[in-house]
């Protein structure tokens, strides 16, 4: 046995980063198993079925209990933990999403074992790349601890072939209520509030448009919505100065310490180029932006650039991206 | 109940740029030091939770070169009651690796009986975002991570959690460990008595060779670089030539 993937999922489909994460695990050549977690998982086994090759997983390992029901780091580190010691897996790999930071950790530090967060390449099987100082420098760094742990960045690896899935046939499930203490201090779900949105999902959506503080208030936020929907596939995102001042939620912030993508297209409207932002964006393949500062740093790093004032460039580029689509 | 607040030392990333050493050992850190702003909203929650009588005192901890006793001062002048210094010249963004804080944290916790540890979710340095999972895994405790809102009465604790999708709250008993995110709140400037009176606080020091603990990770940093920079620059005189490229040059749509 030798890799271990943490599945990331919606209750059922795999999530679209997944499709990369498991890229990147293929790259050690070597066996490789997902773990599905949660509960009433099924829909989800049969989306991996109808959409990973059995090149890329050799087997799904279910672990569906209602003390999974919400994936808390607590309850699904104690499942992990219980793998590696029946399969010693030589890695742990997880989606550097949310999820996967809170997860990760936990588990490692059973095995008494550094982490490796955030690896942007793959060098070798024990050598790694990963971003350190919000993208200022990129760190190489080399594991030799029995069991690596790692997590990858989505944005920096292609995704998996996942029309040419053949019926993965080997299916494990494990007892996971059996594999989770259920002690008193376990943590438990209250609630969630998920943004709904008719757009994609920003850290996989084709093309994305980020707002900054120079739209002036959340209203004029509703201008990258009408270009977004010329365009199509594409996410909203806003720099942090535009979340800070109220003007987009939280889960929109592209950036060092918010998201990090990396579309085909991405539109910088009123954004000066703080490096934290940068961090999140830079490794867009086209990066547009849109400012009235000539000076603004994100200039530096744009494909394309307009100087101007935004509440005058924005509606007319969607008008005439519009017109060219017909 | 006692609360303990791990603090960490930074380059100031406002106003110093980022130099990578030519021979890629890395980070020249000779610029300005600042406390983490991850740290500084930990140290600012404990505070606030002490204001309202939720908790008695707060201990602020940090490992490093005696430069960090200032960030501890700094601490202290926010409204911090003790400090404890761990002493090592182990260089912070590369040896100092998240497991090895988490493993000295979890010492004295044991020595001294911490209900709570509020730790900020990442330092802006080596941007692991690990310590505090790490030490709630060593400990057994529950975690919350990315807490941009945190309740406590009598033991019961819930905290509002920034995950990818918005926001999850999750509930647990006290103790555990809870890592800060940016919304959670907006620290203090300390003012110039508090400053005077930061001096007089107590600031216990350790050597981190004291406390037995393995510095090996089985992670080793072998080479600093800096990222390769993009091209960019060109900018365009209309809206009409953008879609032009965009649909002829970059084959978008």
């Amino acid at each position: 046995f030798s890799t271990l993937v943490i599945a990331e999922h919606n209750g059922e489909k795999l999530s679209k980063s997944m499709y990369k994460i498991l890229n990147a695990a293929s790259k050690f050549k070597e066996e490789t198993h997902l773990l599905v977690t949660g509960e009433n998982v099924g829909k989800v086994v049969e989306n991996i079925k109808a959409t990973v090759p059995k090149e890329v997983v050799s087997k799904i390992i279910v672990a569906d209990s209602s003390l999974l029901k919400h994936n808390s780091a607590q309850a699904v580190s104690q499942v992990v933990s219980n793998l590696i010691n029946q399969n010693k897996y030589k890695q742990i790999v997880v989606d550097s999403s949310s999820s996967g930071k809170d997860i990760l950790p936990r588990v490692a530090a059973k095995f008494n074992t550094q982490p490796a967060t955030d690896v942007t390449n793959i060098v070798s099987n024990d050598t790694f790349q990963r971003p350190v100082y919000a993208g200022n420098a990129i760190s190489t760094i080399k594991l030799t601890s029995a069991t690596k742990f790692l997590s990858f960045r989505a944005t920096s690896f292609d995704a998996i072939n996942s029309e040419q899935a053949n019926n993965i046939s080997d299916i494990q499930k494990v007892d996971a209520d059996s594999l989770i203490a259920k002690k008193d201090n376990l943590v438990k779900h209250i609630k969630d509030e998920i943004a709904k949105s008719e757009r994609p999902e920003l850290t996989s959506a084709r093309f994305v448009i980020s707002g900054g503080r120079g739209l002036k208030s959340k209203d004029n936020f509703a201008i990258l919505d009408n270009l977004a929907g010329v365009l199509g596939e594409t996410a909203i995102g806003a720099s942090r100065a535009a979340v800070d001042a109220g003007y987009a939620p939280n889960d929109l912030q592209v950036g060092q310490t918010g998201k990090v993508v990396a579309p085909e297209l991405y539109i910088a409207v009123g954004i000066s180029g703080a490096i934290q932002h940068l961090a999140g964006m830079k490794d867009s393949k086209v990066i547009v932006a849109i400012n009235q500062d000539p000076e603004a740093p994100i200039f530096q790093i744009s494909t394309y650039g307009l100087v101007g004032d935004l509440f005058k460039i924005v509606p007319e580029l969607t008008e005439k991206v519009k017109d060219a689509k017909q | 109940m006692r609360a303990l607040v791990g603090v960490k030392r930074v380059l100031d990333y406002t106003t110093t740029k980022i130099r990578v050493k030519p021979d890629g050992s890395g980070i020249d850190l000779s610029g300005k030091q600042i406390i983490n702003p991850f740290c500084e909203i930990a140290i600012e929650e404990a505070i606030k939770l002490k204001e309202k009588n939720i908790i008695k005192e707060v201990v602020a901890l940090s490992i490093g070169p005696k430069t960090f006793q200032e960030t501890l001062r700094h601490s202290l002048a926010m409204g911090a009651d003790k400090a404890i210094h761990i002493s090592t010249d182990l260089s912070p963004d590369q040896k100092l690796q998240p497991l090895i804080v988490a493993k000295i944290l979890q010492k004295i916790i044991e020595r001294d009986n911490f209900e709570l540890v509020l730790l900020g979710k990442q330092s802006v340095d080596d941007d692991f975002n690990q310590t505090g999972q790490l030490l709630a895994g060593l400990l057994d405790w529950p975690q919350a991570t990315f807490a941009s809102q945190i309740a406590i009465k009598d033991k019961d604790v819930e905290v509002t959690r920034e995950i990818d999708a918005g926001l999850q709250t999750i509930g647990f008993k006290l103790p555990g460990v809870i890592t800060c995110d940016l919304r959670l709140n907006t620290p203090r400037y300390a003012k110039i008595p508090d400053i005077m009176k930061a001096k007089k606080k107590p600031l216990e020091e350790l050597q981190l060779n004291s406390l037995g603990i393995d510095l090996n990770t089985g992670l080793e940093v072998i080479k600093t670089e800096a990222p390769q920079q993009r091209k960019g620059g060109q900018v365009l005189s209309s809206v009409d030539e953008l879609v032009n490229k965009l649909r002829n040059e970059a084959k978008l749509f």
